[in-house]
């Protein structure tokens, strides 16, 4: 890439005393691009956010902005501006007051009809207009995360951080919001990077996606790349819902191995790292790459335990002898034929290709932290 | 059915005996009140329109006389008029230097530590830390250190500077915690967020930190001007009666000259300049925090 980057992290280690939070980053993040920082709580995404804002210093290695070495420039020297978890708008101030807090600071001084002017546009950017003279807790939350946009994009940075943005707003609005972001994104054409431990905000949002685990970057890639070819089974199980099944490889054959599941069924799979002849692995099986039909049509069989109606899709838990539960998701078609009733006994089958195998040690003692986490 | 009706009997039951109990907690709460402000406060607004009897004390009257007589105690009020306010503004100064530091630059497991040994003093009463005072002040106390390295002649005790001085020791504590209160409660990430905004760290602390610990330093200083309003012990002690308070007027009129009239009228202007005080400083602290009511009285 000739261009320059707007944010570079080059061997960028933090450490807390003993405990290390980023370990080793490096990172370019292209300009223009939308990038999700996306881990489980701990896994040193805030930490990075922090340090482009200039609220942590590394320990090792350098964040460049825009071709600068960043150390030693204060946050109110970074042109970067951020938007807070909880917003931390200023009490004190009204909505007005709040977007023109960073005008107010820029030297020399802005004249107050240029504040107005830039403070009445940022407003109307986050549809705000009008509501200069209202009290911040006169707003709902999201009208609070719109000024929080609108104080930080009023001062054109060259990144917008945002730190968990939508980790305090409801289902529907968070929704609304993501489109929001996105649409603004495009609209001002400035990079922005967002941490997230929410894969589904992740993947909906942004260009680029940046797992972490445990300080360091596990994958970088587009959503459908993170989704469809995880780099290990950490990413597997953290970014979207998947089966994991325990086997053992009895077959090599080029980019497929064949896995002896628990119950004895051989089952071909690929493979993401170079894998050795009885190496114990797990098989990630996507629950909408199943597919459930008349018992004895597929590669094994089960009885429905559950289903989940929604709507356009079911999904089935599915036990199976000797492996487990399976979950599994199918497309609901008009006229219901193909529902399956809890009970019922299905056949479960996959394409031959679609399970990936990854070395077991792998990536799975961070598996409980997946569901632990609740806000960062 | 009958489950329902029971249930709601059980809740009058509730009620009943909710506010009995209400009505026990706040018994003797009320009755000290009664007994030990309302009454003598009763007690002494009427003394305030009544004569001097002639051998002293009270004669059952209705004059406004004592009222018009208050000029003949000008320099008292004069000099609780401003060193009250002088003491309290000293005391923040001190104070909130310590309390920004307590609150947002002191290492976590200091902090208790340094809060109590703010407290501690408080434990000794402040007549025995005056009297300390008044040695360290006195002759053979620091002029005689100074003497000794040279400087001769330094007078401290006595002084309208050693009353401001035993005033701002006395008081710092009653200044210092309400302030850090309210930096301890301030949101961190407002401070980051100004400092993300382009704000340096002189801009930050002037329009965030400060300004949101307002009604802290409210609090604060109207806790030690009205204390001071009624300050005695201090000026007698550290001021030898030549710096003289309106708390050294009272103790004047009501036991050496026996002037009980004079000094109710004396106290009840004394009571209504310090409500005067209390409401303006709340006024002032609700206005400039924004949103949040802050009750003083």
């Amino acid at each position: 890439m000739t261009a320059v980057p707007d944010i570079e992290f080059r061997g960028v280690t933090k450490r807390y005393g003993s405990v290390i939070a980023v370990s080793g980053i490096d990172l370019a993040i292209p300009p223009s691009a939308f990038v999700a920082l996306l881990g489980p709580s701990g896994c040193g995404k805030t930490t990075c956010l922090r340090m482009i804002g200039g609220f942590e210093q590394p320990s090792e290695g350098a964040v460049f902005i825009r071709g600068h070495d960043m150390a030693g420039t204060p946050p109110y020297r970074r042109p970067v501006n951020m938007v807070f978890q909880q917003y931390a708008l200023f009490p004190h101030l009204d909505v007005e007051d709040n977007v023109a807090y960073g005008l107010r600071q820029a030297r020399p001084r802005l004249s107050s009809r240029e504040i107005s002017r830039k403070t009445g546009e940022a407003l109307a950017m986050v549809r705000l207009a009008g509501y200069g003279r209202r009290k911040i807790h006169e707003l709902s939350g999201g009208q609070q995360q719109r000024v929080a946009l609108a104080r930080a994009l009023v001062n054109k940075p060259a990144v917008l951080l945002l730190d968990e943005p939508l980790a305090a707003l409801d289902k529907k609005l968070r929704t609304d919001m993501q489109i929001e972001l996105q649409n603004l994104q495009r609209e001002i054409g400035i990079t922005f990077v967002l941490v997230t431990h929410d894969q589904e905000e992740a993947l909906s949002m942004s260009d680029f996606v940046c797992v972490m685990n445990g300080g360091r970057i596990v994958q970088l890639g587009q959503p459908s790349e993170i989704y469809d070819e995880p780099a290990d089974l950490f990413v597997a199980d953290f970014v979207g819902k998947t089966n994991l099944l325990s086997g053992k490889v009895v077959g090599l054959s080029g980019k497929l191995v064949d896995v002896a599941l628990a119950d004895g069924t051989v089952i071909a799979a690929r493979k993401r790292t170079p894998l050795a002849q009885g190496e114990a692995v797990s098989v990630s099986l996507r629950p909408e790459s199943l597919s459930l039909g008349a018992p004895g049509s597929g590669r094994l069989d089960g009885l429905v335990r559950n289903r989940i109606f929604l709507g356009s899709t079911a999904e089935y838990a599915i036990e199976v002898q000797g492996i487990g539960t399976l979950l599994a998701k199918a497309d609901h078609l008009v006229g219901g034929g193909n529902l399956f009733k809890p009970g019922e006994p299905v056949a479960v089958g996959f394409t031959a290709g679609t399970p990936l195998a990854f070395p077991e040690n792998n990536g799975t003692n961070q598996r409980e932290n997946k569901n632990v986490e609740i806000v960062s | 059915m009958s489950a329902g009706t029971g249930s709601v009997f059980s809740m009058r039951g509730n009620v009943l005996r909710h506010n009995l109990l209400t009505a026990l907690l706040l018994g003797p709460a009320t009755a000290w009140l009664v007994v030990f402000l309302v009454l003598p406060f009763v007690a002494i607004t009427v003394f305030s329109v009544g004569e001097r009897a002639p051998e002293g004390g009270y004669q059952a009257a209705f004059t406004l006389a004592q009222y018009a007589n208050l000029p003949a105690r000008a320099t008292a009020f004069w000099n609780t008029m401003v060193l009250a306010p002088a003491g309290a503004l000293a005391c923040l100064l001190v104070a909130y230097p310590v309390a920004y530091y307590l609150a947002l630059r002191a290492p976590q497991r200091w902090r208790l530590i340094l809060l109590a040994l703010v407290v501690i003093p408080f434990w000794t009463s402040l007549l025995m830390r005056t009297y300390a005072w008044m040695y360290v002040l006195g002759g053979r106390g620091i002029p005689a250190l100074l003497a000794y390295v040279g400087i001769e002649d330094v007078r401290l005790i006595n002084t309208p500077g050693a009353v401001l001085l035993g005033i701002v020791y006395g008081y710092l504590p009653l200044m210092i915690l309400p302030i850090y209160v309210s930096l301890e409660r301030l949101d961190r990430q407002l401070l980051e967020a100004s400092a993300d905004l382009g704000a340096t760290p002189i801009s930050t602390f002037l329009g965030v930190t400060l300004r949101l610990s307002l009604p802290g330093v409210m609090t604060g200083f109207s806790l030690v001007m009205i204390l001071l309003l009624g300050e005695y012990l201090i000026p007698t002690l550290l001021g030898g009666g030549k710096v003289f308070f309106i708390g050294n007027a009272l103790v004047d009129l009501f036991l050496q000259s026996r002037n009980w009239p004079f000094g109710s009228a004396i106290a009840i202007t004394l009571v209504a300049v310090s409500v005067v005080v209390l409401l303006a400083a709340n006024r002032i602290s609700t206005r400039l925090s924004g949103a949040r009511r802050v009750d003083l009285i």
